[in-house]
């Protein structure tokens, strides 16, 4: 039996197919011959095997019929054998499977082997991978383990117990003695390990981070250590000590300064000093600060530290790099509410950032300069949205249009102003305005009394240019309906249309493609309301019956005593009528076609709103061609019971 | 951390690296996705991604993507600073690493991971110590394995600020 090819060999092979299925037919070829030789027990060539099976399992291919042979290598003697079985378990065994239970007991053996580099490996997979039922069994060793004094073991150890604790919490007590001096350890590995041992447990309970909280003087003490100290070629990147132990007594420092005065008042000259000292030229530096900042916003800083770290952000907004910028935003957006006005500050910059090229960063300066946005800087802050608005990307659009409404709404310096900007936003973002935006800008337009003349003549201007955007159409419509004799009745400033003209347009909506149903039904809903308006009842009829084959019309007008709803519909689709005291939601007719010879009904369900419970009144027009000629027939329903209104 | 991915600029994967547990094919879905994902990003946007509900850190040097998932709370600068600190640990380690290297010695790029980072997070922070681990764990071996290196285009740093004393560190 030749010996199975070496793993490069495979690899060099593998790389040499052209296509996807001569892939294939090696792996195949392979994988058959690898299962022989497992079938054979061959000691000698399983490691070469299970690599190679590791391999095509990174192509792709399935290797499960491989997990039991890392079994067989992590239990053989020969580190050749372990390094690859452990390996292979962590890439082919995942907890959710029985069969990984088999490796506990390997993996207690050489947690207490001879060799370290064997305990690093237990170490390294029980850490990565370990589930519950093994943490639980194993816990006891990796106790141990934390306790020893060779700190290649005991960094690695610490990180085990991380994993331990994550799996099974209520183990954290038993670690808890292991932890006494793991600060006084002046190796660096073992520092860090144990600082993200300690961060995890005070991130879990409360007592634990009220236990430790006694380690902040001892965590600043090192913090400084590593600032002041001179350099040390071992821990040294672009001249700063040891980045990444520094972090993460940040973070640490972090958790226990948090809701707690004395430790946030001991760690305060140790922030300021990070914060004052660190060297910005580098990613490296800017990480630090960028901990240091997160830390200062979080425990129970003095304002003068906080204004710090914030001005720390500002400048992090100008620097070249776009990564910076990013965590500057993110961060700025997480503090803008509790400081305000430090944010403010640097308010300007923020805006700069919404001409970004990074969607990601646009998006940020988008929502912080939603944030910042009050009744002082409205006028300028709202011209900077909307020229974002216009030259957005589309994905944007919807969010930026309903800050803006929303923004507008809270801070308008004046009734015209908002107008003029509920038009911008609905000439130039008008598709992606949000569908519930329609009602409650018609709602705020009926509000605004003195300024009916004013938005009827701007929407209708607007409608002249542009009838693709249904929103703008729809709000349009509805305000035509309601103002169309303020239209015409030259209240605008400019010249007056006439009534025809008005009706031209509105009656161009329906015909037009581009307008959806729902738009239509406004349009017509429009038309019919204009009839107790306008003079010219009779095209408005003409109209009405040309749109209508069989249409209920109900027909609105704001008359208090008489509260007649009035609306349209084309047995298709159902318009949102709005008006001042009933809500109207038609739903989709049981079907377009009556049955001849009373084989059958439509039904149509009318859902109404009546919040101030006025008396319920239904008049029904009926217009139907019958052998030609035009029929109509009136009805009305008055005894819709008081139950349903009152 | 949650997961590390390295792939090449055609989307195949050349390294992957899990911390949570999930199943072959969840990992394959996530890896797929994620990766079309990246490779769409142009050259000039940032390192960073919010995914699904990962915060994603990113950083491509010459063909290689290395891709990191990682937690809410954890420092994205920093986590560069890791994906940095691996890749100048394979340049040491293989000599001006290449991608090649990483394709036929891929066990080794597990190896040095293993001894850099331990359940998601850094067991050692000094360069020295590592390699010195992974050099005595390599004396170890019952079998030498050696190196099967090519020589093609080396790992460096592109669209980033090259920096002398970068650059000076990746070629040592």
């Amino acid at each position: 039996m030749p010996a199975p090819i070496r793993l490069r060999e495979l690899i060099r092979t593998i790389r040499t197919a052209r296509t996807q299925a001569e892939e294939r037919e090696m792996i195949q070829k392979e994988c058959a011959a690898i299962r022989s030789s497992f079938r054979e027990e061959d000691n000698t060539y399983r490691c070469r095997n299970v690599a190679k099976l590791l391999y095509m399992h990174m192509l792709g291919y399935p290797a499960h019929f491989g997990q039991l042979e890392c079994l067989k290598l992590i239990a053989s003697q020969k580190f050749t054998d372990k390094r690859i079985g452990y390996l292979g378990a962590m890439l082919l065994l995942d907890e959710r499977q029985d069969v990984h239970l088999l490796m506990t007991n390997c993996i207690k053996n050489d947690l207490n082997h001879s060799t370290q580099y064997v305990q690093g490996l237990a170490l390294c997979t029980l850490g990565c991978m370990g589930s519950s039922e093994m943490c639980r069994d194993l816990a006891g060793e990796v106790e141990k383990l934390l306790k020893t004094s060779n700190s290649y073991l005991r960094k690695k150890a610490a990180l085990c117990a991380v994993h331990v604790i994550r799996k099974v919490p209520e183990l954290m007590e038993m670690f808890l003695p292991a932890t006494k001096n793991l600060l006084s350890e002046k190796n660096h590995g073992v520092l860090h390990t144990s600082v993200v041992l300690l961060t995890e447990m005070c991130e879990r309970s409360p007592d634990m981070l009220a236990h430790f909280r006694k380690l902040v003087p001892q965590l600043v003490r090192i913090l400084k250590n590593l600032i002041m100290s001179g350099y040390s070629p071992e821990h040294d990147v672009s001249g700063i000590s040891d980045p990444f132990l520094q972090v993460r007594i940040l973070r640490l420092l972090r958790i226990l300064g948090r809701s707690d005065d004395d430790s946030s008042e001991a760690m305060n000259d140790i922030l300021a000093q990070v914060a004052t000292n660190t060297e910005t030229s580098k990613n490296v530096g800017n990480a630090i600060l960028y901990e240091t900042v997160l830390t200062i916003m979080d425990i129970k800083s003095e304002s003068g530290l906080r204004v710090l770290a914030i001005n720390i952000l500002g400048r992090f907004l100008l620097n070249n790099d776009k990564n910076i910028r990013y965590v500057a935003l993110t961060s700025l957006l997480k503090t803008v509410q509790t400081d305000h006005n430090a944010v403010q500050r640097h308010r300007s910059t923020i805006v700069d950032c919404l001409k970004d090229l990074d969607v990601s960063i646009k998006r940020r300066a988008m929502e912080l300069s939603f944030a910042l946005v009050n009744g002082n800087n409205i006028r300028g802050m709202m011209k900077e949205l909307l020229y974002f608005l216009d030259s957005c990307d589309p994905e944007f659009k919807a969010d930026c249009a309903s800050g803006v409404f929303l923004a507008a709404e809270k801070y308008a310096p004046s009734k015209r102003w908002h107008i003029d900007t509920i038009m911008r936003v609905l000439t130039t973002a008008g598709s992606y305005v949000r569908d519930d935006s329609v009602p409650n800008l018609i709602q705020l337009i009926t509000n605004s009394v003195e300024m009916h003349a004013y938005t009827v003549q701007r929407l209708y201007k607007a409608l002249l240019d542009d009838i693709s955007q249904q929103p703008l159409v729809q709000v349009a419509s509805w305000c035509i309906g309601e103002y169309g004799d303020l239209l015409v009745s030259g209240q605008c400033e400019e010249e007056e249309p006439i009534q025809d003209e008005v009706l031209d347009v509105l009656e161009g909506l329906l015909v037009s493609n581009l307008s959806t149903p729902v738009t239509r039904g406004y349009s017509l809903t429009a038309i019919m309301k204009l009839s107790t308006r306008f003079t010219s009842v009779n095209r408005i009829k003409k109209v009405v019956s040309i749109y209508g084959s069989t249409s209920l019309i109900l027909y609105c007008c704001n008359d208090p005593i008489s509260s007649w709803i009035s609306f349209n519909f084309h047995l298709t689709e159902c318009p949102l009528s709005v008006c001042q005291t009933f809500q109207l939601q038609l739903l989709s007719p049981s079907s377009n076609v009556v049955p001849a010879l009373n084989q059958g009904t439509v039904t149509q369900v009318i859902r109404v709103l009546n919040p101030q419970k006025q008396q319920l009144r239904m008049r029904i027009k009926l217009t139907y061609t019958l052998k030609g000629s035009p029929v109509q027939d009136l009805a009305e329903v008055n005894n819709f019971p008081p139950q349903s209104w009152q | 951390m949650q997961f590390m991915l390295l792939f090449s600029r055609q989307g195949k994967l050349r390294l992957q690296k899990w911390y949570v547990p999930l199943s072959d094919k969840e990992r394959k879905k996530i890896s797929r996705d994620l990766v079309q994902t990246i490779l769409a990003r142009k050259p000039k946007m940032c390192s960073f991604l919010e995914w699904r509900d990962l915060k994603i850190v990113y950083k491509r040097y010459a063909s290689l993507y290395f891709c990191c998932a990682v937690e809410d709370q954890d420092n994205e600068l920093i986590t560069l600073e890791i994906i940095h600190r691996y890749v100048e640990l394979l340049d040491k380690y293989f000599g001006s690493v290449c991608e090649l290297d990483i394709i036929f010695n891929f066990e080794k790029a597990y190896f040095i991971l293993d001894e850099f980072l331990l359940g998601g997070e850094a067991q050692e922070t000094s360069k020295k110590n590592v390699l010195k681990a992974i050099e005595q764990a390599d004396l170890l071996q019952e079998v030498r394995i050696f190196l099967y290196h090519q020589v093609a285009e080396p790992i460096r740093e592109i669209d980033c600020q090259l920096d002398s004393s970068w650059s000076r560190a990746a070629t040592k």
